[in-house]
């Protein structure tokens, strides 16, 4: 499974049109087993957009998603959930009038056979939840507690262990950690490196070159749609790669006039 | 979402524990329960005497209650899952017309007649939320243009076909059959009976039904919205489904995301809301044995009010159909309570308005309880 040679994910050339606005311009990457894929890029580069082309939202308008070897169609993130992708927005896709466990298992909900009909399965979803929250660090006032009132770090939390639990071949993050505090971050990372280890595969998007450093084993940057390639691990430096999510020279001359302390 | 720019929160020591009452309060059922407690006991201390807490009385209330419940149940499920339907009103007009033209016009069997207009209905909902998911548009507005088109084939079809805009004589034709009785029948009669001989309900005193209870058994439609609502609440507490309504109504986008099937949801609600006002327009037209062409009139809004005082939030994600369902028998003891005690009907429509306002405002509180919003 951990082959080095195989892909799991394989994107060509992928493009994303939306109307008149080209979002992406044929994109082309490939997600390994294992490994922990930094994408990174400026606002607007076309993250958000690709990632949710392997997850099903969008549908590519040109372009090949091969999944483990095999031509893919999502038709919606149904399926690719079902493949084992699981996905943290950068909305996080929670819905705050609901419970954290009802939110946690949307889409997924274990059920408890009675004859032929199956019923939701509270009991068990509240107790998974709680346990996937502690393992977060996070200690829920109680599962039927409603997201709305969690804090913007505790729902970002929520999301990231619904991915972690669901992801059973690729998660991929989008900006989990924006909203985090220390602990929390450190937290998301030991589990990216983690999930990592049994050999599923991260995609991780973040505009923090030392998280992506701290985790990243192969580093791909976007700029306006398209890839300005994909770097290894130790192949590059930490300042090389902010010079090239920000476009490099022009990164270069307000770096001069901040007195080089971004 | 503004959450980026707050600071994350550690611990939750510092979350105060949440009293007794405020918990209480953001159960959605809290407004009907109040309103209900409110109700009865008000009617119990002013009206007692009036006669309806006898059993014809009690009878009397409970079908107007349950006739509400069996549209306020699919109106519920629908608000939950984010839409409306301002068509149910036409649709039961239009519902009892089909089974009154094809039983006594064309003269098909009454269950065949009852059947296919239970296809066309729920076909109509069907097409009511096809178009709402398609098109983005609120739902508000294409229902809108169905209670204008059913009303409109409703007066146009009788007219045309029999030339006139009330079709009688369904009871003649239904006797015997077995799906007429489902909507129109009654169950229990043998206890009513009992009851009577053994002098717990009063019975007829003279004429040709002396010594038979005046209340001889339990309409099938309280039946339907006692199954109604066991259903609905069960659908939706418990079952995946359920939480897939929630989540098509809270935020539909973000259901997408982790793939509930979003537009199948809303669509299966407008059915299951077309559903129910056949349901009502069946039992109604054997109750009354005719169907008439303003059947059915501003039900929707009734529906949409049992709903809004049950607890469900207008703008959808929350409720409760055992909510609506206080809700509809709030309905059903005011107005009937009202005619008992002899006050002028129209102010029903004053208390319809008061305690709507008053449902909202509650309903708008709750919802900052739940959601920590200011
Ligand atoms: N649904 C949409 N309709 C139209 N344009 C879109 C849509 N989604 C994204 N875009 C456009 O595509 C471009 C890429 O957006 P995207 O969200 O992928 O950027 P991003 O790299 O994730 O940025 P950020 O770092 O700010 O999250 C933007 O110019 C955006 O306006
Ligand atoms: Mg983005």
């Amino acid at each position: 499974m951990t082959s080095i040679h195989a892909p799991l994910i394989e994107m060509r050339n992928i493009e994303k049109h939306f109307g008149s606005v080209i979002a992406l311009a044929g994109v082309s990457v490939q997600i390994y087993p294992g490994e922990c894929h930094c994408l990174l890029g400026d606002n607007g580069a076309g993250k958000s957009t690709f990632i949710k082309t392997m997850s099903g939202v969008h549908k590519p308008t040109r372009g090949e998603i091969l999944f483990e070897g095999k031509a893919m169609q999502f038709d919606d993130p149904r399926d690719a959930i079902t493949a084992g992708i699981a996905t943290v927005y950068q909305d996080l896709a929670m819905i705050p009038l609901m419970s954290v466990s009802r939110n946690f298992f949307m889409g997924n909900e274990p059920l408890k056979k009675f004859g032929p009909f199956g019923f939701f399965d509270h009991e068990k979803a509240n107790r998974i939840t709680m346990e996937e929250m502690r393992a977060m660090g996070i200690n829920l006032r109680g599962p039927d507690q409603a997201v709305g009132t969690l804090s913007g770090g505790e729902r970002q939390t929520v999301a990231i262990a619904r991915a972690v639990h669901f992801g059973a071949k690729v998660l991929i993050l989008d900006e989990p950690t924006s909203a985090l505090g220390v602990r929390q971050t450190a937290n998301v990372l030991a589990t990216v490196d983690k999930v990592r280890k049994k050999g599923i595969a991260v995609v991780f998007i973040t505009h923090n070159v030392r998280h992506a450093m701290a985790v990243g084993d192969r580093f791909t940057v976007l700029n306006r749609g398209k890839t300005l390639g994909t770097a290894q691990r130790g192949q590059i430096t930490p300042e090389e790669l902010q010079d090239l999510m920000a476009g490099g020279q022009e990164m270069a001359e307000l770096e001069g006039s901040l007195g080089g302390t971004v | 979402m503004a959450d980026a720019a707050q600071p994350p929160s550690m611990a939750d020591e510092r979350v105060k524990k949440m009293s007794g009452l405020r918990r209480a309060l953001i159960r959605p059922e809290l407004g009907g329960i109040v309103g209900t407690i409110a109700v009865f006991t008000f009617f119990i201390l002013f009206a007692f005497d009036s006669g309806m807490f006898s059993s014809q009385g009690v009878l009397n209330w409970s079908i107007v209650s349950a006739q509400f419940m069996i549209i306020a149940v699919g109106a519920c499920l629908l608000m939950i899952a984010g839409e409306f339907d301002l068509s149910v009103g036409s649709m039961i007009g239009f519902a009892g017309m089909s089974i009154a033209i094809l039983s006594v016009t064309l003269g098909w069997p009454v269950w065949l007649a009852i059947l296919t207009t239970f296809v066309l209905c729920i076909a109509i909902g069907g097409l009511n939320g096809y178009i709402v998911v398609r098109t983005g548009l609120p739902s508000f507005i294409v229902t809108l243009a169905f209670l204008f088109i059913l009303r409109g084939f409703t007066i146009f079809l009788p007219q045309l076909i029999e030339r006139k805009t009330i079709i009688g004589g369904i009871n003649d034709v239904s006797a015997g059959d077995p799906l007429a009785w489902l909507f129109g029948g009654k169950i229990l009669k043998g206890f009513f009976a009992w009851l009577g001989e053994a002098g717990i309900i009063s019975t007829f005193e003279r004429g040709i039904n002396k010594g038979q209870p005046v209340v001889d058994g339990i309409p099938m439609l309280i039946v339907w919205a006692i199954v109604l609502v066991i259903f609905g609440h069960v659908l939706l507490t418990r079952t995946r489904f359920g939480n897939w309504i929630f989540a098509a109504g809270g935020d539909a986008q973000a259901a997408r995301y982790v793939g509930v099937p979003v537009n199948r949801v809303k669509i299966l609600m407008f059915m299951f809301s077309a559903f129910c006002a056949t349901v009502f327009a069946t039992c109604q037209v054997m109750e009354f044995g005719s169907a008439g062409a303003d059947r059915g009139l501003l039900k929707e809004f009734e529906a949409i009010i049992a709903v809004v005082i049950g607890g469900a939030l207008l703008t959808g994600g929350y409720g409760s159909v055992i909510g609506a369902a206080l809700g509809a028998l709030i309905f059903g003891v005011v107005q009937q309570g009202l005619f008992f005690a002899g006050v002028e009907s129209s102010l029903f429509r004053v208390f319809l308005g008061v305690i709507l306002l008053g449902a909202v405002i509650l309903n708008t509180y709750i919802r900052r309880l739940i959601t920590g919003e200011r």
